[in-house]
């Protein structure tokens, strides 16, 4: 079963620290909609299958969408693929567009997933990254959609923001956990190049905060949420028995599936193509009945690269006879010979045939990813 | 021969030499402007790059005046210290130079020492002001400068810009009616003065001269006086700006020669070509063994890449007779070469041309220069490497080559100069005013102070301003020691340096601190130390890698998270592993660039 991800790319503000492509203008929604139905059907046989198992809406923010522009979009994907009965799928949502009216509207499309996205509770931590909502609004936001029905939630945080104390990033923790929410992403804030936020820290208008409080931070967050009963199962992500999120999990396993939208990315299994990062151009080529996008065919030992970077995120780890079986028996020598540091530093552990990284490993994972590569 | 001019151009680099050439070649209809691909003269990539021309070459021109047709003849001089040699060359060929002074930055040290190579070999001078065009041109104060230079008149100077062919006339008519025709007896026995070779990889060594006597033809055996080897002359012939094959040149003409040479070495410049029938009776003064005054090692980055790097040297020393290697191997670097170069300029050139050229990925050690080490037995070694010097026991004493050096500023920086070149174990020698705030000063000084960040930082306290000349200056003894670098307690051999005992332990610290700075944390703790002998007089940390984690890796950042990965990996490739410690190219030379 394949995935399918639906970009969004509109925004009523920009948050400061965000480098994913969206435009605040709000005009083209209705266009953008009509053009990602005909993607759709351009793209009919990109996968290759018909079986669905998750749709994922990202952004941007697909919570400014309309009920009706949803239903569109469902209409086209139902009318295409075979969605399966038990399809996770997934809307993100900002804080302050989760009314009543608007969730209850939702649950009547085939919703069963929403990932809000809060990043803190803390006032001056959201008027520094931008974000239009308050800190009582995103508590209200998870009671409005438990209330609307809502049982599988999941929240977006950020620790490491700028003046945070290690107590601080508690308290969220604690407020966060204390919600019923069924899944937590959190991540460090990384300052992308280009993004308000690098241009503050660049100029030193702002105070960072260092690597070791960094590190503490991530420590305490795994110590929090296995306390609260979540299972570690990628660097940032930790779910509940069961509420793991299906649609990310399977980037990490390498499903395919097909991105829709501007700069949305798909990957069929050998290549990754992504398409342009401009709603004109995307509106207008489609409208040609061309696909505005760039690929790129993998060669194996980039898709071994891949494989090697996406699986040691996670807790299931890097199974090396997946690896020998995909890549053969060089790959799988190069891969044991190239961790053995790592797992002597007690980084990384190998058992049963996989490979794991654990808590030590998880903080300079880049590092040992970048040094299994091939290349 | 009474219608041939030879001449060369003086000029610092960026003064413009190359585009007034340029000019030159289009008004004599020598190129036609669509061959101009700016700056003809320069025929490398590099060259062009760096604004200098590296490797002189030489170009005929016709120019008819009042009814007369002239043949001239611009032989092309390099435009750096490290080739001073082959610009004396040059001048000898020459009865006339082209003075060149950027009208914007008047002398420059270099211009001055080239200029008293050509005042010595009589040369009659020919001063040009370019870049008239220039907005911030002080063609008043230039002119004064030169006036004082040459104690010409001020209608001598000319007024010219290489941009806008202002000038260019007024320059042939100069070099026409200014400098006189060669001398030289077309009957006498022959004698050519080789200035420059080529190679060709079709053609093998080109060699360029110029006739004093005598007359050459094709199919004449000829042979070279330095090293005594006979050929064939197969084809002789002018340059334009292809070759253009004669079947005689006589006396005052310059030309180039194929005679089937296949390497460098066997052309020297400098030498003499006479016949082997009737030779001349004695050579053409002035020729010298080139010798190499720095040495380093280069290493392979991949030690499997060792045969690859031997043949990539020996093919660069094909048209680059001053460039010697021999093998050498180190414990930190494998298998590689020592190799010796003219100087520092030489040295990047070689380095960059192996880069480009030949995609070879090399590491260059610490330059050393070359050491006289007297034994208690009083054997006379040559050092050129930190790790052939003897056992401090077996040693009676060591010298080293000075430079007589040439610095030409402003006023306001010779405080900072003086104190750079004081550290630098420098003796003032004199110090005299050229005109208004400029100065010269000279210094005697160790060749091995020049090799250690001695251009950048005499270009950083300057401003750019300071020009810098040098000649060698003979050996004299000097208190030499040994400093090693270790990483995680072991020795680095390729980072060890000779090194004046008065400067040991200030080295020693800052190299620690520059490799702090150029070795990336890794995962673990990093120790470097500089130690003489058993004593450790420095020592750095470098601290773990604590974190190092992409947080958000979904179906979008796997593409542009992958290639980052890859890239950083690939940087690693390029490092060198030491021990545990994974070194950065740039970090062997580490020395060169110290605050």
């Amino acid at each position: 079963m394949s995935g399918i991800y639906i970009h969004i790319p509109f925004c009523k503000t920009k948050c400061s620290y965000c480098d994913f492509y969206s435009a605040v203008s709000a005009q083209y929604i209705s266009a953008l909609v009509d053009t990602i139905g005909r993607e759709l059907k351009l793209r009919e046989n990109y996968l290759p299958d018909k079986k669905i198992g998750t749709i994922y809406f990202g952004g941007g923010t697909p919570s400014l969408l309309e009920k009706k522009y949803f239903e569109q979009i469902f209409d086209t994907i139902y009318g295409l693929y075979q969605v399966d009965e038990n399809a996770e799928i997934t809307f993100e949502a900002n804080p302050d567009d989760l009314t009543p009216a608007y969730l209850e509207g939702l649950r009547s499309l085939p919703f069963n997933r929403v990932s809000i996205g809060i990043q803190s509770f803390d006032d001056a931590d959201l008027q520094r990254l931008n974000r239009r909502h308050t800190g009582a609004e995103a508590l209200q936001a998870v009671k409005n959609a438990q209330q609307a029905g809502f049982d599988n939630i999941s929240i977006d945080l950020i620790y490491g923001l700028p003046y945070q104390a290690l107590q601080a990033w508690e308290k969220q923790l604690d407020t966060a956990l204390g919600m019923g929410v069924q899944h937590i992403s959190a991540y460090g804030l990384t300052y992308e190049e280009g993004t308000p936020i690098w241009k503050r820290r660049e100029s030193r208008e702002i105070q960072t905060v260092d690597d070791d409080t960094m590190t503490d931070m991530y420590r305490l967050l795994l110590d929090k949420t296995g306390k609260a009963g979540f299972k570690q199962y990628e660097i940032s992500n930790f779910a509940l028995q069961g509420c793991r999120s299906r649609h990310n999990s399977s980037y990490w396993k390498q499903i395919p599936y097909i991105g829709l939208g501007p700069s949305a990315h798909s990957f069929d299994g050998t290549s990754r193509q992504w398409n342009v990062n401009s709603i004109k151009e995307y509106i207008s080529e489609i409208s040609e009945n061309r696909i505005p996008a760039e690929r790129e065919e993998l060669s194996l030992s980039e898709q071994y690269n891949d494989f090697v970077m996406v699986s040691l995120r996670t807790t299931d780890g890097l199974n090396v006879c997946e690896l020998e079986a995909r890549f053969g028996a060089d790959f799988k020598r190069f891969c044991l010979q190239n961790i053995k540091t790592f797992i002597e530093a007690e980084k990384a552990d190998y058992s049963d045939n996989v490979i794991r990284l654990n808590t030590d490993g998880f903080l300079v994972s880049d590092m040992i990813i970048a040094e299994l590569m091939k290349v | 021969m009474k219608n041939i001019r030879n001449f060369c151009i003086i000029a610092h680099i960026d003064h413009g030499k190359s585009t007034l050439a340029d000019r030159l070649l289009e008004y004599t209809k020598t190129l036609a402007e669509k061959d101009i691909q700016a700056q003809v003269l320069d025929n490398m990539d590099l060259e062009r790059e760096r604004g200098i021309t590296i490797k002189s070459h030489a170009i005929q021109m016709n120019y008819n005046l009042h009814g007369e047709e002239y043949t001239l003849n611009l032989i092309d001089t390099p435009g750096h210290v490290d080739f001073s040699y082959e610009v004396s060359r040059s001048i000898a060929a020459c009865e006339g130079a082209l003075l060149i002074i950027d009208a914007t930055q008047g002398i420059q040290a270099q211009t001055i020492s080239n200029l008293y190579m050509a005042i010595e070999h009589d040369l009659e001078i020919i001063p040009v002001m370019n870049k008239m065009d220039m907005d911030n041109a002080m063609p008043e104060e230039v002119e004064d400068q030169i006036i004082d230079l040459l104690g010409c008149k001020p209608a001598d100077i000319i007024r010219a810009s290489g941009k806008t062919g202002m000038g260019v006339e007024e320059i042939l008519h100069a070099i026409v009616e200014r400098i006189p025709a060669p001398k030289g007896d077309p009957d006498a026995p022959l004698q050519c003065l080789i200035f420059d070779s080529v190679f060709n990889p079709f053609r093998g060594i080109i060699a360029y001269f110029k006739i004093v006597n005598g007359t050459m033809c094709k199919g004449d055996l000829v042979k070279f006086i330095a090293t005594g080897k006979e050929y064939d002359a197969d084809e002789l012939g002018i340059l334009k700006l292809d070759m253009v094959p004669k079947q005689c040149l006589s006396a005052g003409n310059v030309g180039y020669i194929i005679s089937g040479i296949k390497t460098s070495k066997e052309v020297k410049v400098g030498d003499t070509i006479t016949h082997v029938k009737r030779p001349a009776t004695e050579a053409i003064d002035g020729f010298e063994e080139v010798k190499p005054m720095v040495f380093a090692g280069v290493y392979p980055i991949d030690t499997e890449d060792f045969e690859d790097l031997r043949a990539a040297i020996e093919k660069l020393q094909l048209n680059d007779a001053s460039l010697t290697f021999e093998p050498e191997s180190s414990v930190a670097l494998g298998f590689g070469f020592r190799c010796g170069f003219l100087g520092m300029l030489h040295m990047e050139i070689v380095q960059e041309r192996l880069d480009r050229e030949f995609d070879m990925n090399v590491i260059t050690t610490v330059p050393n220069v070359s050491y006289k080490v007297y034994t208690k037995k009083d054997e006379l070694l040559e050092v050129h490497n930190p790790s052939g010097l003897p056992d401090i026991m077996a040693i009676d004493r060591i010298e080293e080559p000075y430079i007589r050096a040439s610095i030409i500023t402003k006023t306001d920086y010779i405080g900072q100069i003086m104190t750079l070149c004081l550290g630098k174990r420098g003796e003032l020698i004199k110090q005299e005013y050229i005109s208004g705030n400029r100065m010269e000063l000279i210094f005697d000084m160790p060749l091995g102070e020049i090799v250690f960040d001695f251009y950048d930082k005499l270009k950083s306290i300057s401003k750019g301003y300071a020009s810098f000349d040098y000649h060698m200056n003979g050996y004299r003894p000097s208190k030499l020691i040994k400093l090693d670098i270790l990483l995680n307690a072991e020795p680095v051999d390729a980072l060890s340096s000779l090194i004046h005992v008065d400067n040991a332990v200030s080295l020693g610290r800052r190299m620690c601190e520059k490799l702090k700075e150029l070795i990336p944390r890794q995962q673990f703790d990093i120790a470097i130390q500089a130690a003489i002998g058993a004593k450790i007089i420095a020592r750095e940390t470098i601290k773990a890698v604590r974190k190092d984690v992409t947080a958000k890796c979904y179906g979008g950042d796997i593409s542009r998270k992958r290639k980052l990965l890859e890239k950083q990996k690939k940087g690693k490739k390029r490092m060198k592993q030491i021990g545990s410690v994974e070194v950065p190219q740039k970090a062997f030379l580490a020395v060169l660039k110290l605050d």
